[in-house]
């Protein structure tokens, strides 16, 4: 074989190894973010107003046991099973959380004070499974996840200094009357709803989202699984020009 | 008889060979000479980490110390090389051998004899520059060799030589700072005090992390359940940003927080306005008591409600039960 047509025999095996490898990656990899629907919220007056709800588990095939995200479409109301939504640049975004699951403590506490928010706080209301209402409206900058059953999640994007623990039902209500399919209603089974606001960056982008709290229960100290997958419990807000 | 059948002239009229250890000599003297001007006075200003602390002007200082160091040295290497193609490559129709090649004591020595001392040499230059600047912004585990010279205070005030310690905790994906002169409070930015010696605690609560305050030059792993401890002392006032710079799971990449190095009496106003906000708000309370580790498994404080429910939330004080964690 001449120099010539092993050189171009080894290019073409380069190219091949380097084509199989990118098409891998834009196929597998690139399929986890590109599956997931993204939630376009616009802005009304100026605010744009997100919903949200964490459930104990999910109505996916593959992983039913998982802890989740849902977000809720604004034009059909219904619930999506993904974590990508996207809001207007430096806008007021109000989010609301339906929080559905039961309490579990902070990794570390400190992320039980409320930061980030306009005001630096929530308002968290709390109703039991026949819908009555036991905590109505509580304004606060703090949900200390150690003192008591109260925080199931949290809401963060620490690129804007965001950090929000979720509130979550009460101590007997997690333990015996939790939501049990999802995507959870408001009907029948016990819940939170926590509100608070902040402001949009002025720069258009992509901006990672999490949970603090360590939920992904079976995997090693409970941060893998969910808690380290797209469409769980993280996810991402892309700030598109307003 | 052709011209080309005309025997070669004798090798008394040959031109005489050069010089050749002489150019080489001189190309490599004047090469070096203005790379190493070149690298002291044009680039060594602007390499990084730049002269924001101690740390990181004694690490651009070492880098250009040893770009000046190493300079001639390539410079020797590629002068020779090059030449070596251009002078004694074969001409065209010269099939014959080269000479032979034997050994020469004085290359041989003068070879060894440098770069041994080269290589010493940056031994002494690099443990002086270790020893110097305490640790040279590097994490010296839990038992410091080399520490900082400064006061060790319960309450850090400005203007005198206080050290002020300040906690990095890592955590997926995230790093919070806490300041146990100042209540044990914690902040999700890294606010320092110019002109101060400045003690890292840097650990973690999950899985290892790595504290990289580039433009500070101090980086320190952050193992869970490990203090690993160290020391710089910033300069110049302004914004760093601080990275995770351990692979430490899907969003390693986006694990980054912002600092700013400010005046003394500007820091503790800040400082102070902080951990009256966490008192008022009942955020000191909520945090556990400021210790060098902490084991995210056990939490004293915990409410008696939590351990009540069902779930992983399974003994008492800990996240789980006793079958937890398990490896799905």
């Amino acid at each position: 074989m001449s120099v010539v047509a092993r050189a171009a025999a080894l290019i073409v095996a380069f190219l091949g190894v380097v084509g199989v490898g990118v098409f891998v990656a834009v196929y597998y990899i690139g399929s986890a973010t590109t599956q997931l629907p993204i939630v376009h919220y616009t802005a009304s007056s100026g605010q744009v107003n997100v919903v949200l709800q964490e459930d104990a588990q999910n109505d996916s095939t593959t992983r039913p046991d998982w802890v989740t995200y849902y977000t809720q479409d604004p034009a059909t109301k219904q619930w999506l099973h993904t974590t990508l939504f996207s809001v207007p640049a430096n806008t007021k975004v109000n989010v609301t959380i339906y929080g559905y699951d039961g309490c579990t403590p902070l990794r570390n506490n400190f992320f039980s004070q409320v930061q980030g928010t306009l005001g630096g706080t929530v308002t968290v209301s709390q109703f039991d499974q026949h819908g009555k209402e036991y905590v109505t409206g509580k304004t606060t900058p703090l949900i200390n996840s150690w003192a008591d059953c109260n925080v199931g999640h949290s809401f963060a994007i620490p690129e804007l200094g965001v950090f929000v623990p979720v509130a979550s039902p009460n101590a007997q209500l997690s333990a015996e009357d939790l939501c049990s399919s999802s995507p959870c209603t408001t009907t029948g089974n016990p819940y939170a709803v926590e509100t608070f606001s902040f402001m949009s960056p002025k720069a258009t982008g992509t901006y990672r989202w999490q949970c603090f709290v360590p939920c992904g229960g079976g995997y090693l100290d409970g941060n893998s699984g969910p808690m380290g997958t797209l469409g769980w419990m993280m996810g991402e807000m892309d700030v598109v020009s307003a | 008889m052709s011209a080309s059948d005309t025997p070669a002239a004798p090798l008394a009229n040959a031109s005489p060979e050069p010089r050749h250890g002489l150019r080489l000599l001189a190309g490599w003297l004047t090469l070096s000479v203005a790379a190493c001007l070149a690298i002291w006075f044009a680039w060594y200003p602007h390499l990084p980490p730049g002269v924001t602390s101690d740390s990181s002007t004694h690490q651009q200082f070492d880098i250009a110390v040893l770009a000046v160091i190493a300079a001639p040295v390539v410079i020797g290497v590629l002068l020779y090389f090059g030449y070596a193609i251009v002078v004694w490559r074969a001409r065209p129709g010269d099939e014959g051998d080269g000479p032979a090649i034997y050994g020469n004591t004085k290359v041989q020595a003068t070879w060894i004899i440098g770069t041994t001392m080269i290589v010493l040499g940056l031994f002494v230059f690099g443990t002086v520059e270790l020893v110097g600047p305490a640790g040279a912004g590097a994490g010296e585990g839990p038992a410091p060799i080399w520490k900082l010279s400064g006061t060790q205070t319960t309450a850090w005030t400005p203007g005198g030589n206080d050290i002020l310690q300040v906690q990095v905790i890592g955590q997926q994906w995230a790093f919070t700072y806490r300041y146990p002169q100042f209540g044990g409070m914690e902040s999700t930015v890294l606010d320092l005090p110019a002109n101060t010696p400045i003690e890292f605690h840097v650990t973690s609560l999950d899985v290892i992390h790595s504290f990289w305050a580039y433009l500070l030059g101090v980086k320190a792993d952050a193992n869970p359940q490990v203090d690993n401890v160290a020391y710089t002392t910033v300069k110049t006032l302004g914004g760093f940003t601080v990275h995770c710079s351990e692979l430490c799971g899907i969003w390693h990449g986006a694990m980054t927080t912002s600092g700013t190095i400010l005046i003394p009496g500007a820091f503790r106003t800040w400082a102070t306005g902080v951990q009256a906000k966490e008192q008022s708000e009942g955020v000191l309370a909520a945090l556990p008591p400021y210790a060098l580790t902490y084991d995210p498994t056990v939490i004293p404080q915990l409410g008696q409600n939590i351990v009540k429910i069902d779930g992983i939330t399974g003994g008492a004080g800990y996240y789980y039960g006793s079958g937890n964690p398990v490896t799905p």
